[in-house]
């Protein structure tokens, strides 16, 4: 195993095919010049979608509207229970109906700040600018988002922003947005334009030399998770919609299907991978309980609109609160420290998620940590309370005060005590975990990957976050590039793909992609050691957490590259899976994904070391101001991070930089203080 | 705390079946149901044998893909509650806990725990949809809509599809689940140009699909996780009956 990256080299800036013009007419002038394919030729196009979250299901969808042929892959047993089902809190627009200030240059601009200014420009703006039509198109297809009582839509604040642009239905947002696109999915399955082909998980993705030497993504190895078989699929263009790495973490809100190996399979096959190291921390998860615990929940972000983040201002009482003697509420308005309204009076409790979620554990590392384990603050909802009565707060939060009752046994809803006349509520215990990331298979400005005819929507791009991402803009994103980016520019693609006729998937191509497969398959099996895959996993997530998590050093991360080396050897020699290879092998399918989280890992753990400087999820803590700021380095690293696999996975990869050039934002300092 | 699981194995559709009982697994009140399966499956690998196949994913109550009979429940003892959102803190130490498949012809058992729900896929494919091709949407607030309508409308659109309704009915009927997106649209504005196409061919789709008929008993509302109500079925019946009078 290399441990050092010494191959680099710098990225033509024509490779990001970011369109002429001024940053806010660039998406006008692309659509006005890009290459359309006409009905007729649409009809003999064949386009494979990977994923049903919202970027898959809406790219499927509006793909067959428009008149192509598309198969459609996920791995649950319904399209509708992709993980994008779990988004809470809502979705960013910039209608500014609120009329409070919001414009789509506000909108673009905080989404750029928030992403401490490593988000590539046009694609935030284009981003901004699309989101509008986002919520007209889902409030068409009855979504059925919160109103007021005049009978116009909802808003409430997200953080990272000084304006109300969320839309929400209560807080099932991704569920209703999902069941949207899913019902428009569903039109499209019934008039036969969408195949769905459900409990299948992408092996690989084939490419075939075309007569011009180029190589082209033009199918699918996938296997039928119910019968175990391998199955080939073609097509002209192969959309990869799979989401995150997250649970390369084995703890984190993801859902426990959420894996890397469709991204990996791409990646293996050249398709870049930018920014690994920016991954999203969510300050609001309930805590770790024990080690029998197989994921984290997540506590909206909404919750941050009316909760106030604190803990006790005196260590001893922490300390108390540490071994059970007392419980938050015992201590009283005075003695409480809002770490947040001290550090940014400007934003409060509404800082961006790396922010809220590093003067978290600041406190925690100080000792100030409010459970058994140290590592856990409170989230009082006392004040909103005592403002606005119990009745209005549970009409605001009444599931979420729910679902933490159900797992934790305390309802945060009920009085605990009262102090010289002020009632103190249970407050709500959260502490940081892994929740998204930023980073992702690196796409150019039409969303395709260095590997032509592949493309890849949603979370599992890198595009639009920078270094981290605002709450309530993931279902933006999904959406955005689903619904109103995609289909349109997978058409200057498509459009010299006409002439090409439909593929068999009996060439020598599809054949060796599917015996490699079969062989991966077959050495996993023949391991046979004597560890389960989630005892391997939950050591991954250790060796994460603890040198590749919310503060990494350049020791930290070398040790991290060598324990992930040690942990592929055992993984290599040790690993056991009961079964045969016939038919469904739980076990099996689980081993096939932690390869490649293990890859992953590593990735991770080259571009943290590389980024020498602090930036968004990213926090090396050798590059801190005095005051614990994150501090950037804009000189050296004004980059996106490429990552060029070569050949193997033992082998270190090559660095490929993507300059950033901005125009219309001045790249300065975050400030949330003022 | 230690608890005994009875559980409904079965290799394959065309298995028998029947029922092994684990006994002591060792777990904790504060971890979940599924977290204790998965203890369990950790011991049956560390014994060589095949781990439970059982369906979850998001084990936060919302996927929909949980579901589990628990010693007669759907979903278990809890009220409103999924199966990934049932704590250990439920049952009492030692207590042998009954685990079986959703049981209805609509859903044949895949493997162990799991079955195929597909029908609610193909029922939704029957204009369970507002038919309308991206891009062409006006302003979203061009569309006033009362609060109370678009509340109503939200509580029938919160079923996540699980399926417990099914398995809750003694006919197996599916009554709860299609009222409920018929109740969706019908609540709405955007449903209203295609409501009389929509219930007529949900409602025919139900029937092909083997789903039984609907007495009246309630067990479907009173087992699902998302309370949906009742009524969405009167209001189902009384749109059906409309729109077959029309036709």
């Amino acid at each position: 195993m290399e441990t050092k990256v010494d191959k680099v080299k710098v990225m033509n800036p024509a490779d990001s095919k970011i369109p002429e013009g001024p940053v806010a007419e660039k998406w006008t002038n692309y659509k006005a010049h890009q290459k359309l394919v006409n009905p007729a030729n649409k009809r003999r196009l064949d386009v494979i979608v990977v994923g049903t979250g919202l970027a898959g299901a809406s790219a499927a969808s509006t793909l067959a509207e428009l008149g192509f042929n598309v198969l459609n892959f996920c791995i649950q047993d319904s399209p509708r229970r992709a993980h994008s089902i779990a988004a809470q809190g809502g979705i960013n627009a910039a209608k500014n109906y609120q009329n409070d200030g919001d414009s789509i240059y506000r909108l673009f601009y905080d989404t750029v700040k928030g992403g401490d200014y490593r988000a590539r420009e046009a694609n935030v703006y284009r981003l901004a600018e699309v989101s509008n039509n986002i919520i007209d198109q889902c409030v068409a297809q009855g979504v059925p988002f919160a109103r007021e009582y005049g009978g116009l839509l909802a808003n409430r604040s997200f953080g990272g922003a000084q304006v109300s642009r969320t839309f929400y239905a209560k807080g099932q947002t991704g569920q209703q947005l999902l069941l949207g696109a899913y019902s428009s999915l569903n039109r499209q399955i019934e008039l036969g334009k969408v195949k769905s082909f459900n409990r299948y998980e992408m092996h690989d993705v084939v490419l075939i030399k075309d007569k011009d030497g180029v190589e082209r993504a033009r199918g699918i190895i996938a296997k039928n998770l119910v019968t175990g078989k391998m199955e080939r699929f073609a097509a002209h263009a192969v959309v990869i919609a799979t989401g995150g790495y997250g649970n390369t973490y084995f703890l984190s809100t993801n859902a426990m299907a959420c894996n890397v190996s469709a991204a990996m399979a791409c990646y293996r096959k050249g398709a870049y991978f930018a920014n690994p190291a920016f991954v999203q921390i969510h300050p609001t998860c309930i805590p770790v309980h024990g080690d029998k615990q197989s994921k984290l929940t997540l506590m909206s972000e909404s919750l941050r609109n009316d909760g106030r983040i604190w803990v006790p201002k005196d260590i001893e009482d922490a300390k108390k609160l540490q071994k059970g003697q007392i419980k938050g509420s015992d201590i009283p308005e005075e003695r409480r420290d809002y770490y947040l309204e001290r550090r940014y009076p400007a934003f409060g409790n509404l800082v961006p998620r790396d922010v809220a979620s590093r003067a978290a554990k600041e406190r925690c590392d100080h000792g100030f940590g409010v459970n058994n384990t140290g590592l856990a603050v409170f989230l009082d909802f006392s004040e909103a309370i005592n403002r606005l009565g119990i009745d209005v707060v549970r009409q605001r939060y009444g599931n979420l005060f729910d679902m933490y009752e159900e797992i934790t046994d305390v309802n945060p809803g009920e009085l605990a005590n009262t102090v010289d006349g002020v009632n103190y509520y249970n407050p709500m215990m959260i502490f940081p975990a892994i929740h998204y990331t930023m980073g992702g298979i690196w796409v150019d400005y039409e969303l395709q990957t260095s590997v032509k005819g592949l493309f890849a929507i949603g979370e599992c791009n890198f595009s639009d976050h920078g270094a981290n991402r605002l709450g309530a803009s993931a279902l933006m994103q999904g959406l955005a590039d689903g619904y109103f980016v995609l289909p349109y520019t997978i058409q200057n693609y498509l459009s010299d793909q006409i002439t090409v006729p439909r593929f068999s998937t009996d060439t020598p191509e599809f054949d060796e992609a599917e015996e490699k497969c079969q062989q991966r398959m077959n050495k996993l099996m023949n391991i046979k050691g004597t560890r389960s895959v989630d005892s391997i996993h939950k050591e991954l997530g250790h060796i994460m957490w603890e040198y590749v998590g919310m503060g990494r050093t350049k020791e930290g991360l070398e040790t991290a590259i060598k324990k992930l080396a040690e942990l592929r050897k055992v993984f290599d020699k040790d690993l056991y899976i009961p079964g045969d290879q016939k038919g469904m092998n739980i076990e099996l399918d689980k081993a096939f994904r932690l390869n490649d989280f293990i890859t992953m890992g590593q990735l991770m753990a080259y571009d943290a070391i590389n980024r020498n400087e602090s930036c968004g999820g990213h926090f090396r803590e050798e590059y801190q101001t005095e005051e614990g700021e994150a501090k950037r380095d804009d000189k050296n690293y004004f980059y996106v991070a490429c990552w060029d696999y070569q050949g193997s996975d033992d082998k270190a990869p090559e660095l490929i930089k993507e300059e950033l050039h901005y125009e219309a934002i001045k790249v300065q300092t975050r400030n949330y203080k003022s | 705390m230690k608890v005994n699981l009875k559980v409904w194995r079965q290799a394959g559709p065309k298995d028998k079946g029947g029922f092994v009982t684990y006994t002591d697994v060792e777990t904790t009140p504060d971890t979940s149901f599924l977290e204790t399966l998965d203890i369990l499956n950790e011991r049956l690998i560390e014994e060589k044998q095949e781990p439970i196949v059982f369906d979850h994913d998001c084990r936060e109550g919302i996927c929909g893909m949980c579901s589990l009979y628990i010693n007669g429940h759907p979903h278990g003892p809890a009220t409103g509650a999924t199966t990934c959102q049932l704590y250990m803190r439920r049952f009492a130490d030692g207590e042998t806990i009954t685990v079986e498949p959703w049981r209805s012809a609509a859903f044949p058992v895949i493997k162990d725990l799991m079955v195929d729900r597909n029908a609610f896929d193909k029922i939704q494919q029957a204009v369970g949809y507002v038919s309308f091709n991206c891009g062409g949407a006006q302003d979203a607030n061009d569309l006033p809509i009362s609060k109370e309508m678009a509340d109503e409308a939200m509580d029938s659109a919160t079923c996540i599809g699980c399926g417990a309704c099914v398995a809750a009915c003694k006919n197996g009927s599916a009554m709860l689940f299609v009222s409920a997106k018929v109740s969706q649209f019908a609540l709405l504005p955007q449903g209203q140009v295609e409501a009389d196409r929509r219930v007529r061919a949900m409602v025919a789709r139900m029937d092909e699909l083997g789903f039984g008929n609907c007495t009246n008993t309630g067990a479907c509302s009173a087992e699902c996780p998302k309370q949906i109500k009742l009524y969405n079925i009167g209001r189902m019946n009384r749109q059906f009956i409309a729109a077959k009078c029309k036709e």
